[in-house]
């Protein structure tokens, strides 16, 4: 019996001779909030793209949700869920016929929708403007709007790529709380993001420095491990060891 | 200035990069004019026909022979009665239809007229026409051949001249046609997509806060076009003048102007288009159904001018692309000075003038 | 199946939610065919003439009338210099000069023969051809009856001759539009088909919706059945409006069922979404899609003899067009509704735009991955 939501070993992927995630290895339990650090274009985005079956790896291995990740992909995308870190909501529909054509994509039966939609309007008080066009919407709600989308379909796994770029801190922790929320229905989230305080809400960590993972611990592991008062004090000591 | 230069740099940096645009900018001219060149004649070629021989003659043989050893007509069957013609009209391949009837050879020996009769497809009603004037010529051939240097009384005999381009060759009337249209494309629909995209991207804004004048930053942005533009019109030019052999009869220099006149009209244009929208989408559309499609249905490019309706004729007048093309056609086969050219040349800078104007207001009125 | 009703549904839900939509469905195609239909009208008529006449006779006034009567010609200016002629001839005011020269009459009665001069401006070729031809038909029949009127020669007593009759059918009134008409619905059809479902598709790429769908276990084939088939319905939609519009403005002729029309259509479209899909597979930007698609638009539809007839390009130009899917439907459209060719006659160009649309569809579904 696999317990592990994901599972990766020596996990690569290259462009040219340019390596952009180089034999990353890392385990994420079920359940487990897991953090995915580091600065931009180390090598994040690159690993997660991955693991969603949207870019094939260049050479390791990898399971998620039990399936192997060169040639179950498809069984893999019924069982995860992703929000990129560009908005890809459709702009032109409105928040119901979003929610409606990704129920139906993901195969809800109708009642399932109708049911989902009501629940997800009522958790995030959007149900006055569940007709209005997505475009409307401020930045802050149409986020929340796409995590409730990407864990419509009640996927084991969920995926999420600097989903709070650019929101305010009282959205951000409205956000988290809708994470916290999904987690403890025993959904697993793999979450990248460079704000260092969002690290802290993670159950453990992994730091990235140029496409290699550098560290990997619960916050106060590492930050015992590095002698440190904060996430951001642990994250400039690997950054600046690297020149 | 050099702030100016800097930017110029950069719009060039941009298209060059785009090297799949780059090669249709560059192939579609190229191909355009080698397709009309080539490819669009005004002789028929092996047009399939077919023959009902009800004669059977020495006579009514020797016709379809003298018909088909022309590359004009091929054939494409023989038919064996009327009842056969409707349905090989209906299949399509066949345009023409000879009928021969009975007794070809005797009844022109003897009756002194024997009758041919030419069935066409007219649906295409000119391809018809052409046909039948093919057709008549051979058989006309044919009849002097046997009744010998037989001069009927009374013949008037007309000398055909056609002047300015004696052989017929479509590529004259097609290279200031793609000319116009490359220009459009370049320098109207390239500019106005490029800056709605900054618009659109945002970057406008941080362009236009840099102590760069905002008159320079539009300049800025179409320098490369002007540049793109006249070396594409240069590559036609060539190409016309040394692949098919089209005259450039008047002044070169004024030639070049004019284009470079026509650039700038269709460049202002552009940038007219650019300060009425906002996205790339609508930018595009406008382009297309208001620069592309009158370019080549208004400017005389593909259709002549004057067997349309009234209406349509006066609407051309505000076409750009007809005063460029008559331009084009004078000063290269006619070889026409600017004392002749100069009302379309004045027409094309008032044009120029007028969209500039507009367009510096709007941009004012958006930037306050 | 289920997956593709609710693309469907987006489809058209984002389709009529654009409002620069709904007029390039609706009003594009009626202001096209009604502008290109005047436009693209190849009848020569009214050809302006300036007639230099040095000679004033009775013979030379008839020959005159004769043709400006024709319907063909209209006199722009006569005179008996050449000079002024030759200046409108210059200036693009007339398009051919006869020259009638001097003594005319006496010549023709005198010495059995005379010359007439035609000038004709050939810088359109095909107009100038055909202004030619016209221009000495009329001539022969007009020296046909003086001869028959100063001879008072009986048609019976003439040298062997040939008699050669014409008959012009399908289009006996020789209307350009009837012909015109329907090549032009054909581009309509093309443009939908090719334009809109290509840039549509790029549209979800370059606002990264592509990718929220693509980590979806949606079958590549049922997304892109669900995006192509708007453009299907649509472009179908067309056509039935535009034969509509074709009909109540032209009274255009259908002689043969139109159904055969449709089917054609039917399979076409497939064709021509195809070739949108697979430009839509190697571009990245809205901008790049349409570039390609209208090179490769207007490459088809000049060499599909919409415009100018396929017997005027050489046999290799010729062949080429066997490989150009607008020039099928261009031929079959003509063929059924000015000629009544029924399921005999297309059910080969069917054939062959099947293979197309298989081939075609093949190479872009192949190409189109999920992963990028």
């Amino acid at each position: 019996m696999n317990t592990h939501a994901i599972v990766t070993k020596d996990l690569t992927k290259r462009f040219g001779d340019f390596i952009a995630t180089n034999a990353i290895t890392f385990e994420v339990g079920q359940g487990e909030i897991f953090g995915f650090l580091g600065a931009n274009g180390a090598g994040k985005t690159t690993a997660m793209r991955m693991l969603c079956g949207l870019l094939r790896p260049s050479s390791g291995e990898a399971t998620v949700a039990g399936y192997d990740l060169y040639t179950q992909t498809e069984q893999i995308k019924k069982r995860i869920g992703y929000m990129s870190q560009k908005f890809s909501l459709y702009e032109d529909l409105t928040v119901k016929e979003n929610i409606r054509f990704y129920g139906g994509i993901y195969g809800l039966s109708n009642q399932q929708i109708k049911q989902k939609t009501q629940e997800l309007l009522a958790r995030l008080q959007m149900e006055k403007e569940e007709r209005q066009l997505v475009s409307s919407l401020p930045l802050g709600w149409k986020q929340k709007l796409s995590f409730s989308i990407a864990v419509l379909h009640d996927p084991s796994i969920v995926f999420l790529d600097e989903p709070t770029g650019g929101v305010d801190p009282i959205t951000r922790r409205q956000f988290w709380d809708l994470i916290y929320e999904s987690a403890d229905k025993g959904v697993t989230i793999f979450v990248t993001t460079h704000y260092m305080d969002e690290a802290e809400y993670c159950n453990r960590i992994s730091i990235m420095v140029d496409g290699k993972i550098k560290a990997l611990d619960t916050p106060a592991g590492l930050k015992k491990q590095y002698n440190a008062d904060s996430m951001n004090e642990v994250f400039l000591q690997l950054a600046r060891a690297k020149s | 200035m050099q702030q100016f230069f800097v930017f110029v740099r950069k719009e060039c940096y941009h298209i060059f990069r785009d090297k799949r645009t780059l090669l249709i900018l560059f192939g579609m001219p190229l191909v355009l004019i080698i397709l009309f060149g080539f490819a669009i004649t005004n002789e028929i070629h092996h047009v399939q026909i077919a023959v009902l021989d009800e004669s059977r003659d020495s006579y009514s043989q020797r016709l379809v022979q003298k018909m088909t050893a022309s590359r004009y007509f091929t054939v494409n069957r023989y038919l064996a009665s009327h009842k056969e013609i409707e349905p090989v009209f209906r299949q399509g391949d066949v345009k023409l239809v000879v009928v021969i009837p009975n007794k070809f050879g005797h009844a022109f020996h003897h009756d002194r007229k024997a009758a041919v009769q030419l069935l066409t497809d007219a649906s295409d009603p000119n391809t018809a026409t052409t046909l039948i004037n093919y057709a008549n010529a051979m058989i006309m051939q044919y009849q002097q051949e046997l009744t010998g240097e037989i001069k009927l009384p009374l013949t008037i005999t007309a000398d055909v001249q056609m002047v300015y381009n004696p052989s017929l060759k479509g590529v004259f009337l097609f290279v200031p046609g793609v000319m116009t249209l490359i220009l459009m494309l370049v320098s109207a629909m390239m500019t106005s997509i490029t800056i709605t995209r900054e618009k659109e991207l945002g970057t406008m804004e941080i362009l236009l806060v840099s102590p760069l004048k905002p008159v320079m930053i539009i300049a800025g942005k179409v320098v490369p076009y002007i540049i793109l533009s006249f070396i594409i019109a240069l590559i036609i030019l060539a190409m016309g003048t040394w692949v098919f052999a089209m005259p450039v009869k008047g002044s070169l220099l004024l030639l070049l102007l004019e284009c470079v006149l026509f650039g700038l009209t269709a460049l202002s244009l552009g940038i007219l288009i650019s300060s009425i929208t906002n996205s790339q989408q609508t930018a595009m559309m406008i382009s297309l159904m208001g620069l592309m499609l009158p370019t080549i249905l208004l400017s005389g490019f593909v259709f002549p001018l004057e067997s349309m309706p009234q209406p349509l004729q006066i609407l051309a007048n505000i076409i750009p692309a007809k005063w460029f093309n008559i331009i084009l056609k004078d000063v290269m086969l006619k070889g026409a000075g600017l004392r002749h050219v100069w009302l379309p040349t004045l027409i094309l800078s008032g044009m120029t003038v007028f969209f500039l104007a507009v367009s510096i207001r709007k941009f004012k009125t958006r930037l306050s | 199946m289920r997956t593709i009703f609710f693309i469907l549904q987006k489809e058209f839900l984002q389709i009529f939610r654009n409002r620069s939509m709904l007029p390039i469905i609706f009003a594009v195609p009626v202001v096209q065919l009604l502008v290109l239909a005047f436009a693209a009208n190849y009848e020569i008529k009214n050809l302006s003439i300036d007639i230099v006449d040095q000679d004033g006779g009775t013979w030379s006034r008839q020959l005159r009338d004769k043709l400006t009567a024709s319907g063909y010609f209209s006199l722009y200016n006569q005179s008996a210099s050449s000079a002024q002629a030759y200046e409108d001839l210059e200036t693009g005011k007339a398009d051919l000069i006869l020259t009638i020269p001097r003594h005319f009459e006496r010549d023709l009665v005198r010495d059995n023969e005379v010359r007439v001069q035609l000038l004709v401006n050939a810088i359109n070729g095909s107009k100038a051809g055909l202004a030619a031809g016209y221009a000495g038909s009329i001539l022969s029949d007009f020296n046909r009856r003086i001869r028959l009127d100063w001879l008072a020669l009986d048609e019976d007593d003439a040298p062997a001759h040939f008699d050669i009759s014409y008959r012009y059918w399908y289009n006996p009134d020789m209307n350009y539009k009837f012909f015109m008409v329907p090549g032009i619905l054909v581009v309509l059809v093309t443009m939908i088909g090719a334009f809109l479902s290509g840039m549509n598709i790029v549209k979800e790429k370059e606002m990264g919706t592509i990718e929220q769908l693509n980590v979806t276990p949606i079958k590549k084939i049922h997304f892109i059945t669900g995006k192509l088939l708007p453009f299907w319905i649509i472009a179908l939609f067309e056509l039935v409006f535009g034969l509509a519009v074709g009909k109540l403005v032209f009274n255009l002729p259908v002689v043969g069922n139109i159904g055969w029309v449709f089917l054609f259509a039917a399979v076409y479209l497939l064709v021509m979404l195809g070739l949108g899909l697979l430009i839509s597979t190697f571009t990245e930007t809205q901008q790049q899609s349409m570039f390609i698609t209208w090179f490769f638009l207007i490459i088809f539809i000049l060499m599909s003899g919409l415009f100018t007839p396929i017997e005027s390009m050489p046999l290799w130009a010729q062949k080429i067009t066997l490989l150009n899917p607008v020039a099928y439907f261009v031929k079959v459209i003509r063929m059924v509704m000015l000629k009544g060719s029924g399921w005999a006659d297309i059910n080969y160009y069917l054939g062959v735009m099947l293979a197309f649309a298989v081939a075609l569809n093949g190479i872009a579904v192949w190409n189109y991955r999920k992963t990028v």
